[in-house]
């Protein structure tokens, strides 16, 4: 008995070393956060420095992710995966968090004079931990527990401008409908725990193999899971909350929001569905099958086109630019799902390609909004009137963000858009690529809107040109060559995707 | 009669309900968020109930005290912006709370 023990206790050792070491860049990022709150103390009066020390804190898991072996295996007993999969969308987090805290630092609303900094750049380094933790976790309570240290960072970061009454009221009704999704969520993971007997998602899927009982409370369940995955990837109908949090926080927190928290959201969705409901048997070829009688097809596939439809049309409406983009991510969390539902390597290949194009796109076009933001103090269509003549880097920049995000060539969204559509027709669902690219043309029409005030409007207006130091030009570059770069050679990015797709399911 | 499971899971679906229920009705913040906890607490009655009579490992046990734990971070974290609202508002009705709409 006592040789029993040690033998057990030698292995859960073993595993542990190994996971540990495999678990670096999680680890730099949770040394980052702890060392932030000390830096903060310590340089109170200092507004940049902090950030500074969040970017190393990027750059060191950054290099660690890199050097890191490739590994595909489970860690810490199942309850953490290590893969390919995984280890691409830890890289669109960390490319965000970098373009975050770089848009942070051109913000004038959120470095005002008697702003403390030190917590807001420590939060995203807590909300990218969580990202990385959900897109790696095998688990469900795993799942649960990164998706809360998520939110509950950016519920706060929602209203860190806390004097301004929009970014308060963004937080409360994030925190609320967050809290509310979260709590629908769990209430189906505890059912979902009473039917299969376990939280594991790979055990999960050898219960449901063998599953002969009522499919009722089956669905009900998984629908009720797939709420809280619904409200972080911003899916009609649990996107209500979208708008309000979008306009109402601080742009570079609602950039971050609709880029790698939406990212975070997919990622998990994509793992539970492949590792929980995906016969393993035949999850290397090109159609996969399922195992359950739950029709997820259907259901993805009426997200997809609620979300691309409501989302375009209620965008034509919008008179404030950040409203009208929070839509738009609602419409692209559409497109985004039409890739999932295909159920095919090729579709999954298609939305981590989209991911990457999005990336560059959204972030652009949220840090023009917040540089014009920053001068004009306004983020009405209304004023953005002859801004082309007065500054025609941020005219050009935003519009060619806004060709990419309509998905047309030669930007980087005309890529990811291709990728979908044919993903969506390889597996002959042709109603639902003509669904999708009606609702590309419609969604030219705000977009247009854009443009046509930036530059065909107020054109004899003579106001002074914007102002922003050489620092903000740069790295608008820095978002512009991208975008064109893998409009015209994507390959890498397609290489990339394909060596990435591969999900460690433990077969 | 004895007490069984379904008797467990009967009562955690009404305090779900009910949890729901608040929320989609009450004007004031805080009790919101009581309703909130009420969902919690459903959900935590579930993972135990099914632990004890179906004779599971006990990943149920340790999902409830996760739960509990963060029931407490969300509504700490909950009550910090409610507080924040009180400063700019000067009431917490959810309701009234709408500058954000067109």
């Amino acid at each position: 008995m006592d040789s029993l023990l040690s033998l057990f206790i030698g292995q859960y050792v073993a595993d542990l070393k190994r996971s540990l070491a495999l678990f670096a860049p999680e680890l730099v990022l949770a040394t980052a956060f702890v060392l932030l709150v000390i830096v903060d103390l310590i340089f109170q009066k200092s507004k940049y420095i902090t950030g500074v020390v969040a970017l190393l804190g990027f750059a060191v898991a950054t290099i660690f992710m890199i050097v890191s072996p490739a590994n595909t295996s489970f860690g810490f007993w199942q309850m953490y995966v290590f893969d390919p999969f995984s280890n691409f969308f830890k890289y669109i987090f960390l490319i965000s968090g970098f373009a975050v805290v770089l848009i942070s630092f051109f913000s004038n609303e959120l470095n005002k004079s008697d702003r403390t900094m030190g917590e807001y750049y420590t939060l995203i380094l807590g909300m990218t931990l969580g990202m990385f933790v959900i897109s790696s976790a095998g688990n469900l309570i795993l799942i649960y527990l990164a998706l809360e240290t998520m939110s509950l960072s950016s519920y706060v970061l929602a209203g860190y401008t806390k004097e301004i009454k929009r970014a308060s009221e963004a937080s409360l009704k994030y925190v609320i409908y967050g809290a509310l999704a979260s709590g629908l969520m769990i209430y189906g993971i505890s059912i979902l725990y009473g039917l299969t007997g376990t939280l594991s998602l790979f055990q999960i899927n050898a219960f449901l193999t063998q599953y002969q009982g009522p499919v009722f409370p089956l669905v009900v369940a998984s629908l009720l899971v797939l709420v809280g995955f619904g409200y972080k990837i911003s899916a009609v109908p649990f996107h209500f909350w979208t708008p309000d949090v979008y306009e109402g926080a601080p742009v570079a927190i609602t950039a971050y929001l609709s880029v790698a928290s939406k990212a975070a959201g997919f990622a998990v969705f994509m793992r539970f569905l492949k590792a929980g409901f995906i016969d393993p048997t035949n999850a290397s070829e090109q159609v996969w099958t399922m195992v359950s009688s739950i029709d997820w097809k259907f259901i993805v596939a009426v997200l997809s086109v609620l979300s691309m439809t409501i989302g375009n049309f209620v965008a034509l409406w919008q008179t404030n630019v950040k409203r009208m983009l929070a839509y738009s991510s609602i419409a692209h969390a559409g497109y985004m799902l039409m890739g999932v539902t295909v159920m095919t390597e090729g579709g999954y290949i298609a939305v981590m390609i989209y991911f990457f194009t999005y990336l560059l796109m959204n972030f652009g076009a949220f840090y023009v909004v917040q540089l014009i933001a920053n001068e004009i103090g306004s983020e009405e269509l209304e004023d953005y009137n002859g801004l082309g003549y007065r500054s025609p880097l941020l005219g050009t920049a935003m519009a060619i963000f806004l060709v990419s995000l309509t998905g047309l060539p030669p930007t980087a969204g005309f890529v990811g858009k291709l990728y979908i559509f044919q993903a969506v027709i390889n597996s002959n669902m042709i109603w639902l690529a003509v669904v999708g690219v009606l609702n590309s043309v419609v969604s030219l029409a705000y977009y247009a809107k854009v443009f046509r005030n930036m530059w065909l409007r107020g054109v004899d207006s003579n106001s002074a040109p914007l102002k922003y130091s050489i620092y903000a030009q740069l790295l608008v570059y820095a978002f512009v060559i991208p975008t064109l770069y893998y409009g015209i050679f994507w390959t890498p990015l397609v290489f990339w995707a394909k060596s990435s797709v591969m999900m460690f399911i433990g077969k | 009669m004895e007490i069984g499971l379904t008797h467990y899971l009967v009562v955690s679906a009404l305090l779900f309900s009910l949890g729901v229920f608040g929320i989609v009705t009450r004007k004031n913040s805080i009790l919101v968020l009581m309703g909130l906890e009420l969902i919690l607490n459903s959900a935590n009655l579930n993972f135990i109930a099914f632990s004890k009579f179906k004779g599971l490992n006990i990943e149920g046990h340790i999902a409830t005290l996760f739960v509990i734990v963060l029931a407490a971070a969300e509504v700490a974290v909950a009550l910090a912006i409610i507080l924040n609202i009180y400063q700019n508002y000067h009431h917490i009705d959810v309701d009234e709370i709408n500058k954000l709409k067109e």
